[in-house]
């Protein structure tokens, strides 16, 4: 019998295993992809900082083997902010929850795109406060019942990637735990790109989420769930809003270059003359 | 083109190319504007952050502090730092953090009401050992009135176990002197510094002589020198050490999470862990407070009435003392340069040789509490307070301590 032991391990903290992310968690999926993207762009994940708040999400980094900031709620990209402007050649990854990014830190969200600030953020979307107990998020969808809806939710959900398109982020894409192949594009691209990225991942929450929302704890049954709302980029646009009503569209919602951000206020001849 | 623009424009461009050439030489003499000046409080401010290698500030706008900010936006990018307007209160702070940790001698500015949300950040700030500077101008509930009464909130507003080092300056002079201080004692202790300003300091212009920068002491955090394999982020040489410091980006993956976490930067559930970092988070600070909370004396060797007072306060109070003395009174002033960590070793030692320790305040009386635990019934104690947004006038506190045996 032989072992191969996975090639993706040596970027992992592996005293600090097992992780504590539940049986059936999308986040164990979202790390690995992260890390595929690293291991095929050859980043030096060493000298890469990693940005998270509080929640789920949030643990992902401290499983990897770069510097890291954790903690609290909503303030990754402050965080985030402050490294890059002072040390622009840091490379910067940001994991936050639905709630870290848009919730408490949806303020910061806005502004971190407006300004292009030249980090990738990775919301990891599982459709409520799941470390909390399961609580109504922002992307939760309308009706669904969670610890705090018991009579269903009463609040219409956030389009992030809408959201982050007209704030100005300048890579967005929005991908989902099912389809890997294309996780792993997204996030890789959203590596590559040079200003603010933001990277939606639908991700399952069986133990909350599931339970609560969907009447079932099962991963599978999550899974499931979460192909039922996914419509393609390409097939949505042959779609009536009607036809898409309830349903949440994966791709690339944006691309496009802009200078990144260096300060509030700076000397024009530092940087060739330009303000962005 | 016109003859004069081309003159210009040649001697614009002259002028960039010397000054790439002098860049360095020019950022190092305009970091500190060494001479005599009239400045007001909040830009002395700035000057003494600058003379400590300030190189980020994050503000967001708030009267009486948005000096701080305009001056900064001009003086930071010209030496060579960067100057970033939060969205609000919370982006400053944690930009602060994150700025710190990536290596920056960073600070912010704000007025009470935006110290409420810098609470948030300097809870992380603590936790993380990062060092970080908070001029803190403090003002009423939404109007510019002088204060005091944010000297609890300094300390104990973060939530968790600390022990916070609040400097409190009493003049445009000690805005200068005390912010550079606050950047070094940021960078020796590796945790967060308040400069507790005041309305009546931070809008008032006064001389100001900035030395020459040689004549600055400034401290730099111990970055270590140790390889990734054998550095521990959070270890000390001691129970009250102060860890080396690796930044980000070096290649040393450090944690920096505000969870309770051993000396290897690991979230950590045991509560050995946790006794053993929050018992070394305070100490580091506590252990040194005779060191950090300097005291002024005046008047205090044959005096057996002590005024005491921080910040603005002491300047009626040396008025007051000034008039009692001419009237054969021996009553002295103890100067508190810092209020936190609390002076617990000057103002025992004072409480044994008064009859009579009154502390002056403009709030409704909320350091006196402290000074009068310490003096722990060993002389009579008194509060002189003021709190309707004005200064004590020196009249005021010699009206409020003609009532004593001690003074009449």
């Amino acid at each position: 019998m032989t072992f191969q032991v996975n090639p993706l391990r040596k970027y992992v903290r592996e005293d600090r295993m097992p992780h504590f992310f539940c049986p059936g968690c999308g986040c164990g999926q979202v790390l690995t992809s992260f890390l595929r993207g690293v291991d095929a762009l050859s980043l030096d994940i060493n000298k890469m900082t990693t940005v998270a708040g509080v929640g789920c999400t949030a643990r992902i980094p401290v499983y990897m083997k770069t510097d890291t900031l954790h903690g609290v709620h909503g303030r990754t990209l402050p965080w985030a902010t402050g490294i890059k402007l002072h040390s622009p050649e840091t490379k910067v990854v940001v994991f936050a929850g639905d709630g870290d990014a848009v919730s408490i830190g949806g303020n910061h969200f806005i502004h971190a795109a407006r300004r292009n600030l030249d980090v990738l953020m990775i919301v990891v979307n599982n459709f409520n406060f799941a470390m909390t107990g399961g609580q109504v998020a922002p992307m939760t969808p309308a009706g669904s019942v969670t610890m705090t809806t018991p009579y269903g939710s009463g609040e219409p959900p956030f389009d992030l990637c809408a959201l982050a398109v007209a704030a100005g982020a300048t890579y967005v894409a929005r991908a989902a735990t099912p389809y890997i192949p294309q996780m792993d594009n997204a996030i890789q691209k959203g590596l590559e790109h040079e200003g603010f990225g933001v990277v939606e991942v639908l991700s399952q929450c069986p133990t909350h989420f599931g339970r609560y929302a969907l009447g079932s704890g099962s991963p599978a049954k999550t899974l499931d769930w979460i192909r039922g709302v996914c419509v393609s980029k390409a097939k949505a646009d042959t779609l009536s809003p009607e036809e898409l009503r309830g349903k949440l569209v994966t791709g690339e919602f944006v691309s496009v270059s802009r200078p990144v951000f260096k300060g509030s206020t700076f000397l024009k001849d530092e940087n060739g003359g330009r303000n962005p | 083109m016109e003859k004069g623009q081309r003159e210009k424009g040649q001697r614009e461009k002259g002028q960039r190319e010397k000054g790439q050439r002098e860049k360095g030489q020019r950022e190092k003499e305009n970091r500190v504007l060494s001479g005599v000046h009239f400045m007001q409080g909040n830009y002395a401010a700035v000057e003494g952050a600058l003379a400590a290698g300030c190189d980020f500030f994050a503000g967001y706008p708030i009267t009486p502090a948005n000096e701080v900010s305009e001056r900064m936006s001009q003086r930071l990018p010209a030496v060579g730092g960067v100057f970033l307007q939060g969205e609000d209160e919370l982006c400053s702070i944690n930009a602060v953090a994150g700025a710190s940790l990536a290596g920056a001698k960073a600070m912010t500015a704000t007025a009470s009401a935006g110290y409420d949300y810098l609470q948030e950040g300097l809870e992380y700030g603590v936790a993380v050992e990062a060092p970080m500077v908070v001029v803190d101008v403090q003002r009423c509930r939404g109007e510019n009135f002088a204060t005091q009464a944010d000297i609890m909130q300094v300390h104990w507003g973060p939530a968790g176990d600390h022990e916070m080092i609040v400097l409190a300056p009493s003049s445009v002079q000690e805005l200068f002197d005390f912010t550079v201080r606050a950047f070094n004692l940021a960078e020796e202790y590796r945790t967060p510094v308040i400069v507790l300003s005041e309305t009546t300091i931070a809008l008032m212009r006064e001389r100001l002589v900035i030395p020459e920068a040689d004549k600055i002491p400034v401290v730099n955090r111990k970055w270590t020198t140790k390889t990734p394999e054998e550095y521990l982020p959070f270890k000390a040489d001691s129970e009250w050490g102060v860890p080396e410091f690796s930044g980000l980006g070096r290649g040393y993956h450090t944690i920096y999470s505000i969870n309770p976490h051993d000396e290897k930067g690991s979230i950590e559930w045991d509560p050995d862990a946790f006794e053993r970092l929050y018992t070394r988070i305070p100490a580091k600070v506590a252990r040194n407070r005779k060191k950090i909370s300097t005291v002024q004396r005046y008047g205090l060797d044959d005096a057996k009435v002590a005024l005491v007072a921080y910040g603005s306060e002491v300047r009626p109070c040396i008025d007051a003392m000034d008039v009692l003395r001419e009237g054969g009174k021996k009553v002295g002033v103890m100067k508190l340069d810092a209020p936190w960590p609390f002076p617990e070793e000057a103002i025992e030692e004072l409480s044994k040789n008064m009859d009579l320790v009154a502390t002056v305040e403009m709030n409704v009386g909320k350091y006196a509490g402290e000074i009068e635990r310490a003096c722990r019934g060993r002389c009579r104690t008194a509060r002189v307070t003021k709190n309707r947004g004005l200064i004590h006038s020196p009249e005021e506190i010699l009206e409020s301590l003609s009532g004593f045996e001690e003074v009449r």
